[in-house]
């Protein structure tokens, strides 16, 4: 029983910060902007995270450097796409590599230093409670804003005004600007709230999954968020969905390598993306609704006539 | 310097001026409007109606000039302020989100924040009181361009404005669904609001407008009263020069020529969800005759023509059969290559590259069929000759550029048009396919075209035209077959042809069953 618990509990670690990064990227996308510096954003916020943590000896000041490193970040992919107009494909493939690299570089001191780890929740007489205890009450923070993320960003998207507004910026800009929408307002405030939950991603990775300082420590995971956003058709639940079949498969197939099953291991590597993709397209078979859900003006810059 | 207003003028505009890099779009423009008056702005593509509507409700910013609302000096600075001084907008390319449905597009326009339910509530009771039944649960991607048309009217009246802007609103309407709208128009002057009615349709602004003010390269030159004047005398005041009319010759002895162009059954399912099925077409074109094929935009004539021209490849071998042999098979290539030609739709991107030269266009489409003049051996380029058989075709067609030889986007719009279609023509093709031949050209260039088209039909070609500008259509066409979700009527003999019966056709009705008007009319 233990065992079962103890492997739901790495699944859902496994799971978060795909998630976060993934719902932030899937704001950013539903307001029209492909921003594919989710890995550079990530380990940014992964450094900064870690660095702050070690500094002050305080791992939630750790969390909210995190957050804010990567919103700072994405600030500058939106300078750049937004006000300047670049082309938002290569500006955001840079926005990944000069992360990676200026990571690196900021975290030399960092190697191998021990981190803080943000404790996990305990609730006295609750997380006790056999099986869900652990699972329920007995996780760390970010796991739990993780699931409140999710479930206020569907509801922000689909039951508010604003979250109707940033939608229709996404499926036309042009139409949104005709209306006096403030297009590239909205899109700037999409921008860092998709930098901000890719910094809390990284975050959990260096505060939480292992808390210590390696290079390159988000190894693509903001890539598999990226690819999540696209195979859920833009739809929250979907997001998550898709994250958890990522971290299960994942971790069943650690669990298969280790008990030495005679598969080739490359093979085992490769089956969380095999199974996530055909999960997603699977439950994404309806045209119609995945037309409806796909952000129209994704990618095109908007750069109003005055 | 202050108006001298007197109270029944609702918005006056003064020396308003807009300036893009060396183009001036709107030069010292005045214009006022009265309170419960419909008002046309009249003018050509280009002659800065656009940019000065879109001045007007606060989508651009004017260099110079002064705008005065209910006599008091105001400033429009966003679409935002222009709505709470009371201005409307219906968009001639709609602004709609196709995404989403009725009411959500109507909810992102009023800034009143109440819920949706409500809203939608709201838009269906306006939309039954003023006669333009609307659905607000369905989705946009899904409606006609007719009820799409009817969204943004609604919207507009929703916000209760004094002044209503209406850009271009017919020019996508069958001829049913424009008496529609005239009667909605009258009704909204009789509740003493305002409109502005842009327009190049001289008989619907002589039928609807009290006044109107005619633009011609971004000036004023004229105000008049359309009812006092003749469609002739508004088009010369539009055009500044008599506009040549376009001469059919009668064409003689079609029944007995050959099929050039011959589609049996042609069918094809939809590519996307919002994309339209073709279902069992059938139509003959002869050597020596123009058919027009007549519908609402969006019945499926992109992808009737995306079929005959070969972007898109048939099953059934059979089912497009060009000079007596299967076509449907072949790329756009080698219909090309058995005397076909086709103008598609878009000119930039489509019709042709935008970055690249005119000669650079010409090879492109012709590298194949004028190989042996085009290229040499080796595969090399004979650009000499490329250069001049654009020469010939600029001339021939009387193209205005700025440079010899300059890139397809510097052209103006009906300039590159008849480039393209002349490109084609300088082939001598036995079969023509041309999609919205003149659609935004100026009426000058696209007499130009038309004449051509019918010039080319006599030669002994077989032409189809796809258009929806029905007075195009009558002007030039033998016969019109009419395109409705997707199928295409029995061709019409021009002589049995008239408008109401093709606005019929193009609202669904069935041929001979005219007393079936459907309920979207």
């Amino acid at each position: 029983m233990d065992i079962t618990v103890n492997i739901l509990l790495t699944i859902a670690t496994a799971a978060t910060p795909l998630l976060i990064a993934a719902i932030g990227e899937l704001v950013v996308e539903r307001s029209g902007v492909l921003n594919l510096g989710v890995e550079g954003m990530m380990i940014m916020g992964a450094v900064g995270g870690f660095g702050a943590g070690y500094l002050t000896g305080s791992p939630w000041i750790g969390l909210l450097a995190a957050v804010a490193m990567g919103a700072v970040f994405s600030l500058l992919f939106a300078v750049m796409t937004l006000s300047l107009a670049t082309n938002q494909v290569a500006t955001g493939l840079s926005l990944t590599l000069l992360g990676l690299g200026l990571s690196g570089m900021m975290g030399t001191g960092f190697v191998g230093q021990p981190g803080e780890r943000l404790p996990n929740l305990d609730i006295p007489g609750l997380t006790s409670i056999p099986v869900v205890g652990r699972l329920l009450f007995g996780q760390d923070p970010i796991f739990y804003i993780s699931i409140a993320l999710t479930a206020a960003v569907m509801w922000f998207l689909f039951k508010t005004r604003t979250g109707l507004t940033l939608r229709s910026i996404g499926d036309s800009h042009t139409s949104a600007h005709a209306l006096g929408i403030k297009v590239i307002r909205y899109r700037y405030l999409s921008v860092i709230f998709g930098g901000a939950c890719a910094g809390l991603a990284g975050g959990h990775l260096s505060l939480v999954y292992t808390p210590q300082w390696v290079e390159n420590m988000t190894a693509g995971r903001g890539w598999i968020a990226l690819a999540l956003v696209v195979f859920a058709s833009w739809r929250p639940w979907r997001v998550l969905a898709g994250a958890y079949i990522f971290g299960a498969v994942w971790i069943g197939q650690l669990h298969a390598q280790a008990f030495g099953i005679p598969v080739p291991s490359q093979l085992l590597s490769s089956l969380p993306y095999l199974a996530t993709v055909v999960v997603l397209v699977l439950i994404s078979r309806n045209k119609r609704l995945t037309m409806m859900n796909t952000p129209a003006s994704l990618g095109q810059p908007f750069v109003p006539d005055r | 310097m202050s108006a001298n207003h007197d109270s029944t003028t609702l918005l006056e505009v003064r020396g308003l001026t807009k300036i893009f890099g060396t183009l001036t779009a709107c030069d010292h423009v005045d214009l006022n409007i009265a309170k419960g008056e419909i008002h046309a702005l009249l003018g050509e593509n280009g002659a800065g109606k656009s940019t000065l509507v879109k001045m007007l409700f606060g989508s651009l910013e004017p260099n110079s000039g002064e705008i005065f609302w209910n006599g008091q000096p105001v400033r429009i600075a966003s679409p935002g302020a222009a709505k709470k001084l009371g201005i409307g907008m219906v968009f001639q390319h709609f602004s709609l989100f196709e995404a989403l449905t009725a009411a959500e597009n109507i909810a992102l326009s009023l800034d009143d924040g109440s819920p949706i339910s409500s809203i939608a509530a709201k838009a269906r009771a306006l939309s039954y009181s003023y006669g333009l039944p609307l659905d607000p649960e369905s989705l946009v991607g899904d409606l006609s361009v007719g009820e799409r048309q009817r969204i943004e009217i609604i919207r507009c009246l929703l916000q209760t404005p004094q002044l209503i802007i209406l850009d271009e609103p017919t020019s996508v309407l069958t001829p049913q669904e424009a008496d529609k709208l005239f009667e909605t128009l009258e009704r909204l002057r009789s509740e003493g609001k305002s409109i502005l009615y842009i327009s190049h349709r001289l008989e619907e602004v002589k039928r609807i407008c009290d006044r109107a003010t005619v633009l011609r390269h971004g000036k004023v030159v004229g105000h008049c009263n359309p009812r006092q004047e003749t469609a002739s005398s508004l088009a010369r005041m539009m055009v500044g020069n008599e506009v040549k009319a376009v001469v059919r010759a009668p064409a003689e002895g079609i029944e007995t020529a050959p099929a050039l162009l011959d589609i049996r059954a042609l069918t094809r399912k939809p590519a996307t969800p919002f994309s339209i099925p073709l279902k069992n077409i059938n139509l003959r074109v002869r050597a020596g005759e123009v058919i027009g094929i007549a519908g609402v935009a969006g019945n499926g004539q992109g992808e009737f023509f995306e079929s005959v021209s070969g972007e898109v490849l048939q099953q059934d071998a059979g089912s497009v059969r060009i000079r007596g042999k299967d076509a449907g098979g072949l790329t756009i290539t080698g219909r090309r290559l058995m005397g076909a030609a086709f103008v598609p739709e878009e000119r930039l991107g489509h019709g042709a590259a935008p970055r690249m030269k005119l000669s650079e266009n010409l090879l492109l489409s012709r590298h194949a069929t004028d190989g042996k003049a085009f290229v040499g051996s080796g595969g090399m380029v004979k650009s000499g000759a490329v250069y001049s058989a654009s020469q010939r075709i600029i001339e021939a067609m009387d193209v205005r550029k700025s440079a010899p030889d300059p890139e397809a986007a510097a052209l103006s719009g009906g300039n590159l048009q008849k480039f393209i279609v002349g490109r084609e023509l300088d082939r001598r093709p036995s079969v023509m396919v041309v999609n919205q031949p003149t659609w935004g050209v100026d009426a000058g260039a696209a007499a130009h075209i038309r004449q051509a088209l019918i010039e080319l039909a006599r030669s002994g070609s077989a032409v189809l035209v796809i258009s929806q500008d029905l007075d195009e259509l009558f002007e030039i066409s033998d016969a019109i077959a009419v395109m409705h979700n997707g199928e295409l009527s029995k061709p019409l003999p021009i002589a049995e042809a008239t408008f109401e019966k093709i606005g019929l056709l193009m609202g669904g009705a069935e041929p001979g069953h005219a007393e079936h008007t459907l309920e979207t009319a």
